[in-house]
């Protein structure tokens, strides 16, 4: 039987409305992400600083002997710094091929001539890394607030300590958010995963070890501004009402963070496009 | 020539599927097109012209891919700047490139594709199934794209462009890199799904057979210019008769003579030429001319007009010598067709 006697029907049923494609393209990539296994382990393996967490949290709060592990504010934010592990190594397995295996099989002019926006297209892949880096930050820092109350029996610590819900989810919030568009643009100049993974490995690494030079050499760390994971450390020593890890006002780390969020969508406006010219 | 060639417009013609008005695109310096007006008729209307001749960057300026420097473009009666994502939700595109998801089977990527044309999940697994059973990949849905042979991707881009029931597919070179009976199987494919399915489609080629075998109308690209436009039997129209004639003697000062006598010829390939007769002109016309020239026929055969005939004169490449025989010449595809 010739191909064509098998069939094409016309369709006639329902169409979604525009605008939104990016959550059929956020739920793909989560589903290809879960089936890794491997990237599922580490998913997993990021919940046990929350149990370990948890367990001080319950000691403190039924052995006095265990009264000095009580939870602070500094609890959470010290979480948070732990957390940062996990948050790099899901950045570059999840991240690095978001943009970069698209272009690599040329997917892009594919999803550009579907009735979707860059935008749309943006959106959907930093739903992807945005919503795994929020599973290993907030999700399990407010559970600890949650197990806190539910191990002390009162809401004694979260009303001495009402900034902390709104601290977590701000600077967990601030943080994915300028992962998810720095990695995105970084994986948006290449068609090589791997290489993506380096470029942000280096970019990370290569611009600590440069404040920590110029800390030896300047005999401060006026200049920590450079380092992006300096920014964000003292932007959340500031959110928690902490002692200032740096010699910087945090408002420049803020500025710092929103000009690389800024550099990152210039990058993805650039590079996103149905067709590559060049002249 | 783009004028002589433009058929004329007939009293009430069936609104265009697209339209272009004055559009130019250019990269950088390089103009790919230039004020390009033209209208592309309901039904299979391929896409001609020499490589850079500015087809693909057409079909992207029309998906809203590259912006023009000027002009106004239309599909299915929408305004390209004004209504994009309509556009693209009841248009198909079929690219030239290699282009698939990663990490995706057959069936899923279909699917995928499906739901971002607004599809539901179920819909859009059902049509993904009866896609690819249409397109010949019913047996290999489950297999990752990035194991399918070259001919295979290029059916499983047809199957994406079609998933949702566009009412216009945009197909680019639909045929390169296939063998040829996957070439001819996909030729069915296309010319069903312009005939017998009542889909519009703009089919773009360099392979001259391949237009020929689907589509009704052409419009033929030059340098970024339209040379030539209208229905394929009207522009392969010559009002006489076309003959192949190989003659020994002078052959250049022969070849002057008969277009002095307004009897055009184009060099082939092959060692004989082919004659384009004015209405009035026969073989004994031929004969008689080389009898007067003192020149033998050794092979006179009668032809019929064919679409490269059509081609090569909207080049400006007709007269022998032009640019050589070939000057201009689209690709002829592979043998074994």
């Amino acid at each position: 039987m010739a191909i064509h006697d098998q069939g094409y029907r016309r369709y006639g049923g329902h169409r979604e409305p525009h605008g939104t494609a990016w959550t059929v393209i956020a739920m793909a990539g989560l589903r290809a992400v879960f089936r890794r296994r491997a990237l599922l382990a580490v998913l997993l393996f990021a919940w046990a600083p929350f149990f370990v967490r948890a367990v001080q949290i319950y000691a403190a709060a039924n052995f006095p002997q265990a009264k000095f592990l009580a939870p602070t504010a500094d609890t959470f934010r010290q979480f948070l710094q732990q957390q940062g592990i996990f948050v790099f190594v899901v950045s570059v397995f999840v991240g690095a091929g978001l943009i970069a295996n698209d272009r690599r099989a040329n997917a892009l002019q594919l999803y550009l001539s579907k009735p979707l926006t860059r935008a749309d297209y943006v959106a959907g892949k930093a739903a992807i890394l945005a919503s795994l880096l929020l599973f290993v930050t907030w999700v399990p820092a407010l559970l600890l607030l949650v197990v806190q109350m539910a191990f002390a029996g009162n809401l004694t610590f979260l009303r001495d300590h009402l900034y902390l819900f709104p601290a977590v989810t701000v600077f967990a919030f601030l943080e994915v958010t300028m992962i998810t568009f720095a990695m995105l643009a970084l994986s948006s100049l290449s068609r090589n995963s791997r290489f993506v993974g380096i470029m942000y490995t280096a970019f990370l690494f290569f611009s600590q070890a440069i404040v920590a030079v110029l800390a030896v050499v300047t005999g401060g760390t006026s200049l920590s501004w450079i380092s992006f994971s300096a920014d964000l450390t003292q932007i959340g020593d500031a959110i928690f009402h902490l002692p200032l890890h740096y010699d910087m006002p945090w408002p420049v780390a803020l500025l710092m963070v929103l000009g690389l969020m800024a550099a990152s969508c210039g990058v993805l406006a650039w590079r996103v496009r149905g067709v590559e010219v060049v002249t | 020539m783009a004028s002589d060639m433009t058929e004329p417009m007939s009293a009430a013609p069936p609104a265009p599927v697209v339209r272009l008005d004055g559009v130019s695109v250019a990269y950088g310096r390089t103009w790919a097109l230039r004020d390009v007006t033209v209208s592309f008729e309901p039904g299979a209307v391929g896409l001609l012209g020499p490589n850079g001749a500015g087809k693909s960057t057409l079909i992207k300026a029309l998906l809203g891919f590259v912006v023009p420097a000027a002009g106004r473009m239309e599909v299915l009666g929408l305004d390209v700047t004004v209504a994009p994502l309509e556009i693209r939700g009841r248009i198909g595109y079929m690219p030239e490139m290699d282009a698939y998801i990663p990490g995706m089977n057959a069936v899923t990527f279909v699917a995928y594709c499906g739901q971002l044309a607004g599809l539901p999940g179920t819909d859009a697994m059902q049509r993904a199934h009866e896609v690819l059973q249409y397109v010949g990949l019913g047996e290999a849905r489950y297999r990752n794209v990035e194991t399918y042979s070259t001919g295979m991707r290029q059916r499983i881009k047809l199957a994406q462009a079609l998933v949702h029931d566009p009412d216009l597919l945009f197909l680019d070179e639909p045929t390169n890199g296939m063998d040829p009976k996957g070439r001819d199987e996909m030729l069915v494919l296309i010319r069903d799904l312009a005939h017998g399915r009542g889909l519009n489609l703009i089919l773009s080629s360099h392979v001259l057979p391949d237009v020929e075998a689907t589509c009704d109308r052409v419009v033929v690209l030059d340098k970024g210019r339209v040379a030539a436009a209208g229905a394929i039997d009207q522009l392969r129209g010559t009002g006489g008769q076309v003959f192949e004639l190989r003659v020994k003697g002078d052959e250049q000062r022969f070849v002057g003579v008969l277009q002095a006598e307004g009897i055009e010829c184009r060099a082939t390939d092959e060692d004989v030429m082919r004659v384009f007769m004015p209405p009035d002109g026969t073989a004994r016309t031929l004969f008689a001319l080389a009898a007067r020239e003192g020149v033998q026929v050794r092979h006179l055969r009668p032809s019929v007009p064919t679409l490269e005939d059509v081609f090569v004169r909207a080049l400006g490449a007709g007269a022998p010598g032009a640019d050589g025989p070939n000057a201009g010449t689209p690709e002829h595809p592979s043998t074994g067709h």
